[in-house]
């Protein structure tokens, strides 16, 4: 491999070459259509052709390829979560991480270094006993550690000893990783695409038509489709087209405001996250430290910032490691987060029997895609929505079986 | 540093307010609109009445707000003192 890269290297002419084939004309009709030209949309596109042979497949996306909240997250991947039907969910997507560069031929730079989660309060600590019970139960790396421990992770932490904030212990979970977003979508966008998928960038979702129970066309600004079967995973925007399936989710929007400083020297190889501030960082392969992740206090579905935020994303940052204080930031921005009252995904089944939902993802959706997709295709080539998924199900909230989540997460609370 | 006035107080940062999410109904006899009140929470495009209370004097009241453009348009004291 390193002499065709030399070789490769030393080549005079260089041909251009693209990812993916220009956006096509738009055909009658398509077996799937996926409404969501994200990470999820293009896994399942993935799986749908690669694993299922299923290849008359539309992806539509209203802007660019991966340009919503594919690109705005900050790339955390760990199933350190609180109940066993997420953990058992998330763990498979943490392992199906570990192989995408290889399964994809497409280096997404996943990064296994571990998240450490600190706890400032004994409360705190409690419930992290409980994610690691939990954790270990379902197989996971996971274990509570003491300060010694916390220090020997992450030597450049402040652990504000005799402070407000002291540092009293954390959550060492060895499997928590990052990797490359755009890589990962840019991965399963090529190889769907190779394998026969259409993926239609500019292409926005006007109307949907139903007849009884199953959707019979999806209206775009570049014409009229009709669909065997539709996918939904729009991301921030996912309660307004279900509405337009005449479906009503139990979604809110709140932007979700993160940050990046220019790059330093590495220094940081482990995920950091403070429930209590509010605050996670990790360094990216660049070096820059990315800063994450603040929940506006009220719904709106814009991505505007606002400067509250971000001072109180630096304020957790510079607390955490003070010498950051000279730092610049570099770029900063914000998503839409289509948050569910249980912070768990709502993945399976509509009240439309041809209409299949991946949404609800909130502030937890990236290190889902690898998992969500594979999932969600077998779900559709099967037609049967596999045990892995039905904790996940949108009729959950009206049985009250609801999958609390909301101690899982440094972003919002 | 974005203003959100009080009926009561007159504008204040928006940091001295509590949000206190969409205005909607409940009846707890009636079990669909339980679900729908607890889970189901409006969340339109565009503007929408809702709940907020300045935390320094205690002060509950209603802001139409549009939830795309961020822009408040207007804040009242609830009529009937709040039991809608």
């Amino acid at each position: 491999m390193p002499f065709s890269l030399l070789q490769y290297g030393l080549r005079l002419k260089h041909r251009p070459f693209g990812d993916i084939p220009p956006t096509p004309d738009l055909k009658k009709s398509y077996d799937v259509v996926i409404i969501g030209g994200g990470g999820h949309g293009l896994a399942a596109a993935y799986y749908l052709a690669n694993t299922h042979n299923i290849t008359d497949v539309a992806v539509l996306e209203k802007g660019y390829l991966a340009g919503g909240n594919t690109a705005r997250n900050t790339t955390t991947v760990r199933s350190n979560y609180l109940t066993a039907a997420s953990i058992r969910f998330y763990r498979e997507g943490v392992s199906l991480f570990e192989t995408m560069s290889n399964d994809l031929g497409f280096n997404v730079m996943f990064s296994q270094r571990g998240q450490l989660t600190l706890a400032h309060s004994e409360a705190t600590l409690r419930s992290f006993h409980l994610r690691a019970a939990m954790g270990q139960h379902m197989g996971a790396r996971i274990e509570v550690v003491d300060v010694k421990t916390v220090r020997e992770l992450c030597p450049h932490l402040n652990l504000d000893i005799g402070g407000q904030h002291e540092v009293i212990g954390g959550l060492w979970h060895a499997d928590g990783g990052t990797a490359r977003h755009d890589a990962v979508a840019w991965g399963y966008a090529k190889r769907a695409s190779e394998k026969g998928v259409e993926i239609h960038q500019r292409t926005d979702v006007q109307a949907i038509a139903t007849t009884g129970d199953r959707v019979t066309h999806i209206d775009t600004n570049r014409g009229r489709i009709h669909a065997g079967q539709v996918l939904q995973a729009a991301g921030g925007l996912n309660g307004q087209i279900a509405a337009m399936a005449g479906i009503n989710l139990p979604i809110r929007c709140f932007p979700l405001q993160a940050m990046v400083t220019q790059p330093v020297k590495p220094f940081l190889d482990t995920l950091v996250s403070s429930a209590n501030l509010h605050t996670y960082l990790v360094q990216s392969s660049r070096g820059e430290i990315v800063i994450g992740g603040g929940s506006d206090p009220y719904q709106l579905a814009s991505t505007r910032s606002t400067l509250d935020q971000k001072e109180h994303l630096a304020e957790g940052a510079i607390h955490l490691f003070p010498f950051l204080h000279t730092i610049k930031v570099l770029r900063q921005w914000a998503g839409i987060t289509d948050m569910t009252p249980d912070y768990s995904p709502i993945i399976g089944t509509s009240p439309l029997t041809n209409y299949w939902l991946d949404c609800g993802w909130g502030t937890w959706g990236f290190k889902a895609t690898p998992v969500a997709g594979k999932r969600m295709a077998e779900t559709i080539a099967t037609g049967k929505v596999p045990d892995i998924l039905h904790p996940f199900d949108l009729a959950r909230f009206e049985n009250f079986a609801l999958l609390n989540e909301m101690g899982a997460t440094a972003a919002s609370h | 540093m974005k203003l959100l006035t009080c009926p009561i107080n007159g504008a204040r940062n928006i940091t001295e307010f509590e949000y206190l999410g969409p205005v909607r109904n409940t009846d707890d006899g009636d079990q669909e609109r339980l679900i729908a009140h607890l889970f189901f929470a409006p969340n339109p495009l565009g503007v929408m009445p809702e709940w907020w209370r300045h935390t320094p004097s205690n002060t509950v009241f209603v802001a139409e707000r549009h939830t795309q453009t961020d822009a408040i348009i207007k804040t009242y004291l609830p009529p009937g003192g709040g039991d809608d």
